[in-house]
């Protein structure tokens, strides 16, 4: 199977200023080929997508050396053509979309008119001729209901419609190439299943070749033919995706593979634990007044948690998954007391702090310490880090200068970093040694419980590792335990005892992680766990996602009226699952079985209009 | 709708409601108001019939009182100066003012947007950093030194411009130049940096990869994000600047607005004069800010359902 080429890059190098983003960087993509450009963030696979579409001198980058030449007709090197040369290319022959769907349309012009703007410039089409082309557009990206999201403007859709609007717009011409920048990297692990079976549909369909940039190995081998690994700007390794992931050739492929977190790669061994809980959440429900109108009757509540209940053993780690707006960051801040609960008891250590008030409150608050997703933005930048880890242990109990420098010293041992990292700030730091810090802070009071809030989800696969490492080891020291929040299931794994997942503010299925993962029983367990890609491209999946969502419970309601209860039925030893109403009848329907042995039709999704305007 | 219309009038009402408080007693705390109204070289006996006819010996809290209901009925009273009713001296004032107003408004936004533009596009190199020098210039330069700059070079050497009155469109080009000087350089500098806002976001970078020239990329996409911030200033800033700046340049030119009357009146102590004509001010600048908030309510559409009311 030899295609010919499409795009070639020679001896390609980038940089940024005086920093060298790529070093001569070569390989081909063939038409109609899926190409993965694979890499941790610094090492340059952004700036070649840049390169590709000339943009690079916009972010305040410059091509250094090589080419860049798009073949076909005409054939065009595109590291040499001018800006207006380029404008013909662009979002015509060569298209992109880009990994942030929440930024990258324009706020405040209407969706119709983003896509229609593409059509009226590189197809010459009229007003309404590019409106209709439009609707049709998004008709093909089986936006539902197209003809209102016209009219609509991007912060009226969620994250995985927007990005349907964004790939709509990028092809809208039938380019050639679509360069896609972590185009699900944003998204939940459902949503990005169903971009991702989109995006090799249109492949089919319209036979372009795809520049598929990406940190996440599962998402590699659920479609690339072929692999590109960089590190640092440069190429490691290249080959067909399953030489790659079979026989690996650089070490750095290796390192990488190893560090992808894999569902069923092991869970830790369920504690056998007679101890009372750390914390006891019973009932525990957050509710926001939404509207207050002038007319009786209008106000609403929005039940963000609703009626969850777990509890945390000492040394135990519970891993809490749920996807962007499930509600387990509000658990999370109520449970830490920072929101009140609006009904249910929490119990720390025994003590009930439902109703705790402020000093009370203030000295239990050492007992239960944060840790942040962003390391970037949860570390003030202009304390230094003996002040910033020793902070919450000086507020309790207030430290000279010299315990707070031996407390310093300790606790950066203790995170694995080097003592002399006391006299520094913030910004010196690497992502993954500011959530060392950032874990160091949260130890300076020896707290009995850490919530780690998505705390590795902004790190490299391998950083994140360590990360989770370190973790695992300060509870065997210590006995600490973990909340462990995230929306990455193949991480949750690797740290949690027991795993609790979060559907629409509650909990719908908990148990030991090892029985959840491989006998899970709510629908929306299961459809969670099958939408993860699989590092594995001997695995690959079908073209639709293969479960339709079950639909959730609505959580805006007028005030007064509850969302229905969730009676947890145990279905196996500490298992339980949530039987609500219409559920209740679905998980009697379905057996339980393994993820990977389903057939469904998304039939939900409408009907593809068949169209032919480019 | 409704209820953002209702919101909207219920803010407008208190604010007027303050205002007017605070213009009465600031007036009245000003000096002996009776010796400042009825004046020098007359009799005791006329000065305590004037003192009882404008009713200045009743106590201050029934004057307000007596203040508050000339709201209802619309009567104003007389001047103390030229003895006509007040409403009818400011209302006379208002049309010279707003075309003024309306000129030098319309000179800031044609000239200070394309410099903002251009000053954040170009902000690395020279021809950025002049344009910010030319706006850092109009922010130092009070209005009335470029105003009476302009008389000096314009009128009294070149002798090609009148030097003061309205009654030509030359009129006009002084006195809109030294009103619209500050706001220029005003708004330059909000228009530069909320370009820059926008120039670096991702839809910017969206709307390049689709193949848009840089001009298209920056007026439809760029503007058309940074000219609802804009919008706001001009609003919140700009209104009330103009507002000061008319009284100062009305005045050095004697253009028969709001302005120039609040100027004398305030000389001479007409009182009844004085406040109708502030409280004519402030509720010009109280309607324009409304009417800025309802186009960027209306303008921007993350904030549309807000006006519209519902979700």
């Amino acid at each position: 199977m030899t295609r010919s080429p499409l795009l070639t890059l020679e001896n390609l190098s980038l940089s940024f200023g005086s920093h060298n983003a790529v070093r001569d960087l070569s390989f081909d993509i063939a038409r109609g080929e899926t190409l993965a450009l694979v890499g941790e963030s610094g090492s340059g696979k952004s700036a070649t997508a840049l390169a590709i579409l000339r943009l690079i001198e916009r972010e305040g980058g410059r091509i250094d050396g090589g080419r860049i030449v798009l073949h076909g007709t005409p054939t065009l090197e595109l590291s040499t053509l001018s800006d207006r040369q380029m404008q013909q290319v662009r979002g015509n022959r060569v298209s992109m979309i880009f990994q942030e769907p929440m930024t990258a349309l324009n706020p405040v012009m209407p969706l119709g008119e983003q896509v229609a703007e593409v059509m009226r410039l590189h197809q010459g089409l009229g007003t309404d001729a590019a409106r209709l082309a439009a609707r049709d557009a998004l008709a093909r990206v089986k936006i539902p209901e197209p003809d209102r999201r016209l009219d609509q403007f991007p912060h009226e859709l969620s994250g995985g419609l927007r990005q349907r609007v964004m790939i709509a717009m990028a092809l809208a011409c039938r380019p050639d190439l679509l360069i896609a920048d972590e185009p699900t990297t944003a998204l939940d692990v459902t949503t990005q299943a169903e971009i991702l079976a989109l995006m090799r549909q249109l492949q089919d369909e319209i036979g372009m070749a795809v520049l598929f940039i990406t940190h996440d190995m599962g998402v590699v081998a659920s479609l690339a033919e072929r692999v590109v690994v960089l590190k640092s700007g440069m190429k490691v390794e290249e080959g067909g995706v399953e030489d790659v992931f079979l026989r690996p050739r650089a070490a750095y492929t290796r390192t990488l593979m190893a560090a992808t977190p894999k569902l069923g790669s092991g869970a830790p061994k369920p504690l056998r634990s007679a101890k009372a809980p750390v914390l006891a959440v019973e009932n525990l429900a957050v509710r926001f007044a939404v509207r207050r109108g002038l007319r009786r009757g209008a106000d609403l509540d929005y039940h963000a948690v609703n009626d969850v209940s777990f509890s945390i053993a000492p040394g135990e780690t519970l891993g809490l998954v749920g996807e962007s707006g499930c509600g387990k960051s509000t658990l999370a801040r109520a449970v830490m007391r920072l929101i009140a609960p609006s009904g249910g008891r929490i119990r720390l250590e025994g003590q009930d702090i439902t109703h705790l008030g402020g000093a009370e409150m203030q000295s239990l608050r050492q007992r239960v310490q944060m840790v942040f997703q962003d390391p970037f933005a949860s570390l003030n930048p202009r304390m230094p880090v003996v002040d910033l880890i020793t902070e919450p242990a000086h507020i309790h109990a207030r430290l000279s200068r010299r315990a707070r420098r031996a407390l310093a010293a300790e606790l950066l041992e203790k995170v694995g970093l080097e003592p002399d990292a006391a006299d520094r700030f913030p910004h010196q730091f690497s992502g993954g040694q500011r959530q060392r810090l950032c874990i160091a802070r949260a130890l300076s009071v020896r707290p009995a419980l850490i919530l780690a809030d998505e705390a590795v989800s902004a790190l490299d696969v391998s950083v994140a590792r360590q990360i989770t490492d370190l973790m695992g080891r300060l509870q065997a020291e210590d006995g600490v335990s973990f909340l462990f929040i995230s929306h990455d299931i193949a991480v949750v794994e690797r740290v949690s005892h027991r795993i609790a997942v979060m559907w629409a503010g509650q909990i719908v299925e908990t148990g030991r992680t090892e029985d959840v993962l491989h006998n899970p029983q709510h629908p929306y367990t299961q459809r969670l766990l099958s939408a993860i890609p699989v590092p594995d491209p001997s695995r690959r999946k079908g073209l639709q996602p293969e479960l339709a969502a079950p639909t959730p419970p609505g959580l805006l309601l007028p005030t007064g009226q509850q969302p229905p209860e969730a009676v947890m039925v145990r279905v196996a030893e500490d298992h339980f699952v949530a039987a609500q109403d219409g559920i209740e009848s679905l998980l009697l329907a379905i057996p339980p079985q393994l993820p990977q042995a389903k057939e469904h039709d998304d039939v939900s999704a409408p009907a593809v209009r068949e169209t032919q305007h480019c | 709708m409704l209820s953002y219309a209702l919101r909207t009038l219920t803010r407008m009402a208190i604010t007027f409601f303050v205002i007017v408080t605070v213009v009465f007693f600031a007036t009245r705390l000003s000096g002996n108001a009776v010796d400042f109204v009825v004046g020098d070289g007359i009799t005791s006996e006329d000065r305590e019939l004037l003192i009882s006819y404008y009713e200045l010996d009743r106590p201050l809290f029934t004057q307000y009182l007596a203040f508050l209901k000339s709201f209802t009925d619309g009567q104003f009273g007389l001047s103390f100066i030229e003895r006509r009713p007040v409403s009818d001296i400011v209302l006379e004032r208002i049309w010279p003012s707003a075309q003024l107003l309306l000129a030098a408004m319309t000179l800031t936004l044609l000239v200070s947007i394309p410099l903002g533009i251009v000053a954040a596009i170009w902000r690395d190199s020279w021809i950025g950093s002049a344009v910010m020098m030319v706006a850092f210039l109009g922010y130092a330069v009070p209005n009335f030194v470029l105003a009476v700059l302009m008389m000096l070079i314009f009128s009294y050497w070149l002798n090609w411009l009148p030097v003061v009155g309205n009654g030509t469109a030359l009129h006009f080009i002084m006195p809109t130049i030294a009103m619209a000087g500050v706001l220029i350089a005003a708004l330059t500098r909000f228009t530069r940096n909320a370009m820059l806002d926008v120039l670096g976001q991702d839809f910017m970078r969206t709307a390049r990869a689709k193949g848009l020239s840089e001009g298209h990329v920056i007026i439809k996409h760029g503007l058309r994000n940074a000219g609802i911030t804009i919008l706001s200033v001009i609003g919140l800033q700009v209104a009330g600047i103009a507002a000061a700046g008319s009284v100062v340049i009305e005045a050095i030119f004697s253009w028969p607005g709001i302005g120039d009357l609040l100027v004398s009146a305030a000389v001479r102590r007409d009182y009844p004069v004085l406040q109708f004509g502030v409280l004519t001010v402030a509720l010009a600048v109280i309607v324009i800010n409304a009417l800025v908030d309802l186009a960027y309510a209306w303008a921007d559409p993350r904030l549309r359902h807000t006006v519209k009311g519902g979700n």
